[in-house]
Parts: structure tokens; C-alpha cells; sequence
């Protein structure tokens, strides 16, 4: 492996279990300033049990996430310096103003709402949640909006030093592709959380534990996560038109289109394929599907890789602008056939809704739907990042060229295998910690604080 | 000012709030051991940093950000040249950042101790690192003409550096142990943590006289002190013999003035170099080599001045908030010296089916909470061996 494959497979690998965790605190964070507004408003206490319970969750959660997610802080600047050099101007902005309006936010009022359910009033305590949920949201908006650029730059010119210098900060954060990602992300936090809290809940019903709390619980998960889901299948698929308006390569790899067509099929599966997906035999074709995806039109063309091969070499210059074929097709129907099945368990949770405790099947279902969102999420980002390459900026600068000179081979193998000891271990404490939680009763009479080392005594000013 | 002066100085302030605030986080993480000699002790020691540690944090993300945006050419050098302490240090911040949340979810005595070390080990690497970083940034490494490290692993410890790193984990120790004297009463804790910084003070003080005075060398300055240099120096003398009275307020106000004349003199020192190659100065990168343009600094400028006030102000409400002083609790006789003792608080894993929440004290405001919501609230008094009694 070169040592651009081993910084690619780092960075792929960190940000991909980075994003185990960032839905589940952006999605859970919400929905558990969901349930405190609920107990605020109905002053009924299984809301604030459940509050607690989930609370609990989303604290653990977010202790990793956070840790994870200061690694990439640091990774353009290690790995990828001549990217960092060449987009510093634009790209470094979202990524400032995350940290002054969001981490900001997030960290300091998630610790507020910890440890401050006792010293805060009702009403302030609910909004140190809001406040911490907003900061992921933004967090999230600014990382969106940062990405976006590299898949689509606007904004920008190339001064006389050959660098990305920013000219319109409104037409970064505008740019259609973000807009669509942006939305994109927060509904698949929505539905990753409803459907943690869906399976978590369903475990405890199916043991019989505090029926009349998790029977709310499943139901207002399900609840979130139905129109969430249907959403986020059209906020997607428009996604994929935008995407395949600016990145043709992009939508064309994901259908293994070598030829150009029009109306364009569907296909369900593929077997074969051969070199980098040359000759695959494509298995049930829906007609007009594929066309339809991609232009929103019933007739609409797509340009097949042949053809954006030859024009990227005029363009650019000699070179391989194929994305690796296999991974983008099968990452598209990973994350759409799962994400479709989400959607009817979700429905089917719905339809039952009124006797939740007593649809066994449906509640074991609903535990093992857990790992879902997470492989979802992940085909998503390999989707749409593995299309974008061999460009790390869309047109803009090739990811071979975007890698530190200054960094050995060995630097990186080192760094690949501490971070992946290391977040082997955060994973085995960090998730062995939920599941231990998720198990536990709901508490009888919640105690007014979770934490330790409340014995205070006068101010100390 | 121009906007490429002012970035340097607000990523400077960046620096020194991140020293100032997470410094004594470190220094608690590194001297819980010491301080806390028993569980209670220990929670009571780490619960002074609990609710503000991780937003401290966030002063060094946006450092590093803020220079990805304003110095995109002085962020990858730096962080592509010190790859291996870079390294080190976010294998510090990733475990000493879950050992808060493990350690206290921790099933037994060797959970706690891995974690706790793990928080203790974190908690010096980082400053170190860190101020292995910040010295090298003055001293120099090797930088060629088209602004790429060419140096090995030696090149960047060099002894100034390794003395910047030592001066400043000292610095954040003995800062801990100030801002500990000041948050605890209990009166074990309270006296070790007062010991602990009587030990540190005097030799921080000639580590800091003898740090500035190297310092004002490698800028190539001679001996003599520049201002801020000799406010470093007055402040860790300040130190030493405010830490043996009983004022720990002005104590701790003296450690934060060395931390922030420390950094600061590092940084004014630097400019307007960024970082310093010892290939010869027409490859040091200055601000101006490695700026964005005024369109993206204008920009980030009005964004900082929109939000910098609004994050201050309510980070400055947290310490509010928390502003009580806290003790550790009678068990192993970690309390045993004198003063009025309390239980300890938290209680240890519930057996399975019962409550599941700790209990905590219920001070006078839960009454009346309690009252208001009429007894919707109740007080954790009920969970037996975990409360705590609230006594002033």
C-alpha cells in the first residue's frame, strides 16, 4: 500500500467511527430534549424517567464521539497538508466557526444539564438540552457545509499562488449540494436515534420491565422515526440528482453505467463484473428507475463512465477518473434496500402501535434493527466520498496530491494502529458501558443527580 | 492592526485561555491520585473539573482550527512536522477525554485505577506535548524553501523544546494544585492540595526564571528580560510564597498570571515569525507568508466578534453555577484530621432491580423545589448509605 492508500484508509476509518457516534448524539440529544419538554410540559414523571434513562445513554455516547472527533481536528493538518495548504482559505472557516458556535455550545450546556439538575430551575435545566442539541445540529451544519465544498467548491478562486481563496462565504453556505447533505444528516441522526431508542425500548418491553414507560418511549421513537425515514428517502434521492448535476462520475459509478443512456434501468443486484466492474450482469431491471434517480426525469440521460472518462481527460489531462466501481454500486443499494427496511419495520411498529407489548415478533425485530442506521450511514459516506475520488476537491486537487511530502510511510502505519487499538478499546468499554445502562431498570424515584461529588459546601467566592 | 496581526493575536489569546482554563484541569487530572488518597477523596478532587473540563477543551480546538483558517500554510507545517508528538497528544486527549465518563461508570477498584491513570498519564502528556510544540515553534526546526519539515523525530526534542514542554506541565500541575486549595474545604484535601502546591511552587519558579531566560536567548535577545518575561517570572516568585500563606485566591490569581506571561512570551517572542526553521530565516514561515486572504479573515473576524462575547458569557455563567467549593468524604479516614465530615455520596453500583440513581444531598433548595412540586422531587436521603448530608 502507498502511503496515500494508508492516509486514505485512515482518515476513512477514523471519520467512519467517528460517525458511529455523532448521529446517535445528534439524534439522541433531540429526542431526549423531546422527552424533557415532555415532562415539563405534562409533569407526568415516566417522561422524566425515561429522560434520565436516555440521558445516561447520550452522555456515554458523547464522551467518545468527542474524542474521536478531535483526532480529525488534527488529521488534515498530519495526513493531508498539501490539501490542508491548498483549501486552508475556504475550508478552514466551517471548520473554526464549529468550534466557536458549536463546540462551544455543545460541550458547555450538555455539562450544565448533567450536573446541573439540581442547582438550575426547571426551565433553565430544559434549555441547557436545547442549547446542547442546537450545538450539535450546527456542528453538524458547518461539517456539512465544509464537505459540500469539497464535493462541489463554489465561492472560491484560484489566486496566483495556485491556492482556493475564499470570495463568497454565502455561496459556500448556500451551495445546493449542502443544503440537501445538511438535511440529509440530521434526519439520518433522527432515525438512528429513534430506532436506538425503538430497539432499547423493545428489549425492555419484551422483558416486561416498566411497560407503561417503554411502551411511550417505542411509540414516540416510532413516531420520529417513520416520517423521518420516508424524508430522508426523498431528501436522498434529490441528493443524488444534485450530486449527479455537478459529480456525473459520482451517480454513473453507483449504477455501474459504463454507457451512455436514455431512459436508463435499475438494476436490484449484479453478479460478476470482472475487472473494476467492467462486465457485470445486471439482475432485474426496472425500467426508467435509473433515470428517474438520477435526473428526475422519466426519460432522462445518463452520461456513462466511458464517455466522462474521455471528457475528464480533455478537461484535465491524461489520467484515471473512475471511482472503484464495485464499492460505489454496492454502497448505494446497501444504504437504500436497508434504509427502505427500516422504513417498513417502521411502519409495521406503527401499525401496531396500540399493543406494542404484545407484538413479540415485532418487539425482537425491533432489538436487532439496532446495527441498521449504523451500516446505513456508513455505505452513505463511502457513497458519496469513494465517488468523489480520485479527487479529493471536485476538479480541484487529486487526493494523491493533497498528502503531507513530509510524512513517511511508517508514520502512518504507526498512527493507523494506535488509533485502531485505541478505538478497539473505546469501543469495547464505550458500547460494553450503553449496553449495561440500556439493560438497566428504569430508576424507581430518579435521584436528583446522576453524578458524583455533589457535597458542596459554601461558595467559594 | 492589520488582520493578519490581529489573527496572530487572537489565536494567541486562544492559546493562553486554553493553558489558563484546561491548566488546572491537567494538573487536577495529574494529582487526583495524590490528593484523593481514597475513592470519595478522588471523585470529590475530580468533581471540581467535571462540569467545565470539556468546554475548557474547546479553547485548544479552536486554536487549531482558527489557524487551519487564518494560517493554513502554518497549520499543515506544524502539524504535519510534529506527526509523532501530535500523535502522543491526541492519545492523551482521547484517554484522558472517556476516562471521565468510564472511570466514574467503572464496575470495580481495577476499572478505577486503569482509568484514573489513564486520566493522571493524559492529563501530563498533553500539556507536554503541547509545550514541546510551542518551543519548537521559537527554536526552530529544520523548514525547507517550500515550507516542508525536513527533520527527523530528534530535530523536534530539542532541549529548548523539551524544556518548553517540562516548564509548562509543571506550570499546569502546580496551577491544579492551586485551583484545588481553592475548591476544596475538606479538610484532608484542602491540606494536601495546599502541600502539594507549597512543594511545586519554589521549583516551578526557577524552572520559569530559568525558561525566560532561555527563552529571551534563543529569541536572540540577550539576557535581559522582556517585560512580559519578568511578569512570568514575578508571578511563579508570587507563587511560591503566597502558596505557603493561607491566601489561596491570590495564589491561584499568581499561577494564572505565570501560565498566561509564559505562553504569551513564547508568542511574542515568535512574532511575526509563525514558526522558526533552523535552515536560516528566509525559510521561516511569518504570518504573512502563511496567512488566508483578507476576504476569509474578515470574515472569521466578524464571526469571532459576534460569538467570542456570547461563548464567554456563558462559560463564565457555568463557573458560576458550580462555584461551590467541595470536599472529599469520611471513609479510610481521608478525612479523619479535624472539621465537620460528611458520608460519602455516591453510591456504589446498585444490586439489579433496584433504583438505579445515585443519591445526592438535599440541600435547602430541593426542599423547597420539593415542596413547590409538592413532593414530586423527593430527596435522595431514601437510598441510604449513597447520601450525603449536606452540613455548612
Amino acid at each position: 500500500m502507498s502511503t496515500v492508500d494508508l492516509a486514505r484508509l485512515q482518515f476513512a476509518s477514523t471519520s467512519i467511527y467517528h460517525f458511529f457516534f455523532v448521529p446517535v448524539t445528534i439524534g439522541l440529544a433531540l429526542v431526549t430534549a423531546l422527552l424533557q419538554t415532555r415532562w415539563h410540559r405534562t409533569d407526568d414523571r415516566e417522561y422524566l424517567r425515561l429522560t434520565r434513562f436516555f440521558g445516561t445513554l447520550l452522555v456515554i455516547n458523547v464522551a467518545v464521539g468527542v474524542v474521536t472527533g478531535l483526532v480529525q481536528e488534527f488529521q488534515f493538518g498530519m495526513n493531508w497538508s498539501g490539501y490542508s495548504r491548498f483549501v486552508g482559505d475556504v475550508f478552514g472557516a466551517p471548520l473554526a466557526m464549529e468550534g466557536l458556535a458549536a463546540f462551544f455550545l455543545e460541550s458547555t450546556f450538555l455539562a450544565l444539564w448533567i450536573f446541573g439538575w439540581n442547582r438550575l430551575s426547571r426551565r433553565v435545566h430544559l434549555a441547557t438540552i436545547w442549547a446542547a442539541a442546537a450545538g450539535g445540529v450546527m456542528s453538524a451544519a458547518f461539517i456539512m457545509a465544509a464537505n459540500s465544498w469539497m464535493q462541489h467548491p463554489v465561492g472560491y478562486t484560484i489566486n496566483d499562488a495556485g491556492r482556493a481563496q475564499l470570495t463568497s462565504i454565502g455561496a459556500v453556505l448556500t451551495n445546493p449540494v449542502f443544503l440537501r447533505s445538511f438535511l440529509h444528516v440530521i434526519l439520518a441522526s433522527l432515525i438512528t436515534a429513534s430506532v436506538l431508542m425503538l430497539g432499547i425500548s423493545a428489549w425492555h418491553l419484551r422483558r416486561g420491565s416498566h411497560t407503561p414507560a417503554f411502551d411511550r418511549s417505542a411509540r414516540i421513537a416510532l413516531v420520529v422515526l417513520v416520517p423521518a425515514t420516508m424524508l430522508n428517502l426523498l431528501v436522498g434521492s434529490e441528493l443524488g440528482v444534485t450530486e449527479g448535476t455537478f459529480q456525473p462520475m459520482k451517480i454513473a459509478a453507483a449504477e455501474a453505467q459504463w454507457d451512455t443512456c436514455q431512459p436508463c434501468s435499475f438494476s436490484l443486484f449484479q453478479i460478476g463484473g470482472g475487472e473494476d466492474d467492467h462486465t457485470p450482469t445486471k439482475i432485474i431491471q426496472v425500467p426508467h428507475l435509473l433515470s428517474l434517480l438520477a435526473t428526475n426525469h422519466w426519460n432522462g440521460e445518463v452520461v456513462g463512465m466511458n464517455e466522462l472518462q474521455a471528457q475528464y481527460e480533455d478537461q484535465y489531462g491524461p489520467g484515471d477518473y473512475v471511482p472503484n466501481v464495485f464499492v460505489q454500486y454496492w454502497s448505494m443499494r446497501v444504504m437504500a434496500y436497508l434504509g427502505s427496511l427500516v422504513l417498513l419495520i417502521g411502519l409495521w411498529g406503527l401499525w401496531r402501535h396500540k399493543r406494542l407489548a404484545e407484538s413479540r415478533r415485532f418487539l425482537r425485530v425491533a432489538v436487532w434493527t439496532i446495527p441498521l442506521p449504523f451500516v446505513i450511514n456508513t455505505a452513505g459516506w463511502v457513497l458519496t466520498e469513494n465517488g468523489r475520488q480520485p479527487w479529493i476537491v471536485q476538479g480541484l486537487q487529486q487526493t494523491k496530491d493533497a498528502v503531507s511530502p513530509s510524512v513517511g510511510t511508517a508514520s502512518v502505519v504507526v498512527s493507523l494502529l494506535v488509533f485502531f487499538t485505541l478505538y478497539g478499546v473505546l469501543a469495547i468499554v464505550g458500547w460494553g458501558l450503553m449496553a449495561r445502562f440500556a439493560r438497566r431498570e428504569l430508576a424507581d424515584e430518579p435521584g436528583p443527580d446522576i453524578r458524583e461529588n455533589e457535597q458542596e459546601l459554601e461558595p467559594s467566592y | 492592526m492589520t488582520l493578519v496581526a490581529f489573527w496572530f493575536l487572537v489565536l494567541a489569546v486562544l492559546w493562553v485561555g486554553f493553558f489558563v482554563l484546561e491548566g488546572f484541569d491537567f494538573g487536577v487530572g495529574m494529582l487526583h491520585g495524590v490528593i484523593g488518597r481514597d475513592e470519595p477523596g478522588r471523585r470529590a478532587v475530580i468533581g471540581t473539573i467535571a462540569p467545565v473540563w470539556d468546554g475548557n477543551e474547546v479553547w485548544l480546538i479552536v486554536a487549531i482550527a482558527g489557524t487551519f483558517a487564518a494560517f493554513p500554510g502554518w497549520y499543515a507545517t506544524m502539524l504535519s512536522a510534529y506527526y509523532p508528538v501530535v500523535l502522543v497528544v491526541l492519545i492523551g486527549l482521547i484517554l484522558r477525554g472517556v476516562a471521565f465518563e468510564f472511570r466514574s461508570h467503572a464496575d470495580g477498584d481495577r476499572g478505577r485505577r486503569v482509568w484514573g491513570a489513564a486520566l493522571a498519564a493524559g492529563s501530563a502528556v498533553i500539556p507536554l506535548g503541547l509545550g514541546i510544540m510551542l518551543g519548537g515553534l521559537l527554536g526552530g526546526i529544520p523548514i525547507d524553501s517550500s515550507q516542508e519539515f525536513v527533520g527527523n523525530l530528534g530535530d523536534l526534542l530539542s532541549p529548548y523544546a523539551l524544556a518548553t514542554g517540562v516548564t509548562l506541565t509543571l506550570l499546569c500541575c502546580l496551577h491544579g494544585a492551586a485551583f484545588l486549595s481553592l475548591r476544596t474545604t475538606g479538610a484532608a484535601l484542602h491540606a494536601r492540595a495546599r502541600r502539594a502546591a507549597r512543594v511545586l511552587a519554589p521549583v516551578t519558579a526557577v524552572l520559569v526564571l530559568g525558561f525566560c531566560i532561555w527563552t529571551r536567548v534563543v529569541a536572540g535577545g540577550g539576557f535581559l528580560l522582556s517585560f512580559i518575561e519578568l511578569v512570568a517570572v514575578l508571578a511563579a516568585i508570587a507563587a511560591a510564597v503566597l502558596a505557603r500563606g493561607a491566601r489561596n485566591g491570590a495564589a491561584f490569581a499568581a499561577t494564572t498570571v505565570t501560565l498566561v506571561a509564559v505562553v504569551a512570551s513564547i508568542l511574542s517572542e515568535l512574532y511575526p515569525r509563525v514558526m522558526v526553521s533552523s535552515l536560516g530565516s528566509a525559510n521561516d514561515l511569518t504570518t504573512s507568508n502563511t496567512a488566508s486572504a483578507s476576504y476569509a479573515l474578515t470574515v472569521m473576524t466578524v464571526v469571532l466578534a459576534v460569538l467570542l462575547p456570547v461563548v464567554l458569557l456563558y462559560q463564565g455563567w457555568t463557573y458560576h453555577v458550580f462555584r461551590r467549593r467541595l470536599r472529599g468524604a469520611r471513609v479510610g479516614g481521608d478525612e479523619s484530621e479535624s472539621g465537620p465530615t460528611i458520608p460519602a455520596q455516591r453510591e456504589e453500583e446498585p444490586p439489579a432491580g433496584a433504583s438505579a440513581g445515585p443519591a445526592r444531598a438535599p440541600s435547602r433548595r430541593d426542599m423547597s423545589e420539593a415542596a413547590r412540586d409538592g413532593g414530586s422531587r423527593r430527596s435522595g436521603d431514601a437510598h441510604g448509605p449513597g447520601s450525603a448530608r449536606e452540613s455548612s
